[in-house]
């Protein structure tokens, strides 16, 4: 504490040290930049990997928010992001969906739902598997309670109502993209 | 005082959980398992060390009325630095311990040692003193989580043992941390702090 603490010392100090403090930042941001993007973009192709068969190239439509993903010429599906609300907050799934209107798999993007209670839907087997093939022409697309042939996580109903809802909001977007692309 | 002092010092003496309880917030909150305690701790003796270093060699030409600015600018950057890296290299992991990463800046174990030790001491002795305290925080956070784990979900640094998942649910959430805590502090001053 050698300094004195007049005007010119403190603004000189402080302001040198912010000036430092960013450069490095800057810096770090620039070397840092592409392993973040490569990170994500990793993450979003493990998502999708998990909820359509294989494929070799996936283009993103940001408005309607969901990918379609090709092998070559041949249509393989769209995974499409939705989110509701669940019990601790956003769930946000992402539904791969067969161009039949099938659903080949449901993965969660991320969730805030109860530890062990609501959680379990990323972890529970009996829940998850249901929606491999589930489909929607066929079964009906609501939780038990409500009558439908969704089976609930035990003791977690309003996740389980959320996940089935966000499963239906990503067929109707389904429904969307078909009706918009082929006029049969 | 001697290195070796320096670094148990932080771990029992100066145990910044169970002794002086600082930083209860991520203690709480981010030791749901042994393996998120584990990494809340590593980032918390990443910055500590980090900045303890840097406030040392900075700390004779501060003024004295806008040290405690200067020190959360360097505190932030060290901060802001780890977000960048985990999110390159551990994205699971800055997923998981999501806010609290970047509130280890308002971390007063951080901004503690700072003005108690790091700039009244030398670099060495600083970076020893950030080891030492983070190494407390670390094994503390790691003890919670492990302790919480095993009762909350019967598994340990996610290796399930008691197969299922039924675990005593409460310990996962915020009522067990309180509780863990409370007895992990009696145990912890009963047998480890009166040698």
């Amino acid at each position: 504490m050698a300094v004195k603490s007049n005007l010119t010392n403190m603004v000189l100090v402080l302001g040198t040290t912010c000036l430092i403090c960013s450069a490095v930042l800057g810096g770090a941001y620039v070397l840092t930049e592409k392993p973040i993007a490569a990170a994500a973009a990793e993450k979003t192709n493990k998502a999708i990997a998990k909820v359509l068969p294989a494929f070799s190239e996936v283009t993103y439509n940001e408005e309607g928010k969901y990918y379609t993903a090709t092998d070559g010429e041949t249509l393989v599906g769209y995974a499409i992001e939705t989110t509701t609300v669940g019990f601790g907050g956003p769930l946000s799934l992402i539904v791969g969906v067969t161009p039949d209107g099938v659903i080949y798999n449901t993965s969660v993007l991320s969730h805030a739902e109860t530890p062990g209670l609501g959680a379990k839907c990323t972890t529970d087997e009996k829940f998850m598997s249901q929606w491999k093939g589930f489909d929607a022409s066929i079964k009906k697309l609501a939780v038990k309670k409500d009558g439908g042939d969704v089976d609930a996580i035990t003791a977690s109903t309003i996740t389980s109502r959320a996940y089935t809802l966000a499963v239906e909001n990503a067929l109707k977007t389904f429904a969307l993209i078909n009706g918009g692309e082929c006029n049969e | 005082m001697s290195k070796f002092k320096l670094i148990t010092d932080g771990l029992v003496k100066n145990n910044p959980t169970f002794v002086l309880l600082l930083g209860m917030c991520p203690t709480l909150a981010t030791t749901t398992s042994a393996v998120n305690g584990l990494s809340m701790g590593l980032a918390t003796l990443f910055v500590l060390v980090l900045s303890n270093m840097a406030i040392s060699a900075i700390a004779p030409v501060v003024p004295d009325k806008v040290h405690i600015p200067v020190y959360i600018v360097v505190i932030a950057t060290f901060v802001t630095l780890l977000q960048f890296l985990m999110q390159a290299f551990t994205p699971a992991m800055y997923e998981t311990l999501g806010l609290f990463i970047p509130l280890i800046v308002v971390n007063c174990i951080v901004l503690g040692r700072a003005e108690a030790f790091a700039n009244k001491h030398g670099v060495g002795e600083s970076a020893l003193d950030g080891i030492g305290v983070g190494l407390g925080f670390t094994c503390s956070l790691t003890v919670l989580g492990l302790v919480r784990e095993i009762l909350g979900s019967g598994s340990a640094f996610g290796f399930n043992f008691i197969g299922g998942n039924d675990g005593m649910l409460a310990f996962v959430m915020a009522p067990g941390a309180f509780l863990c805590l409370g007895y992990l502090m009696v145990l912890f001053n009963k047998f480890v702090k009166k040698n």
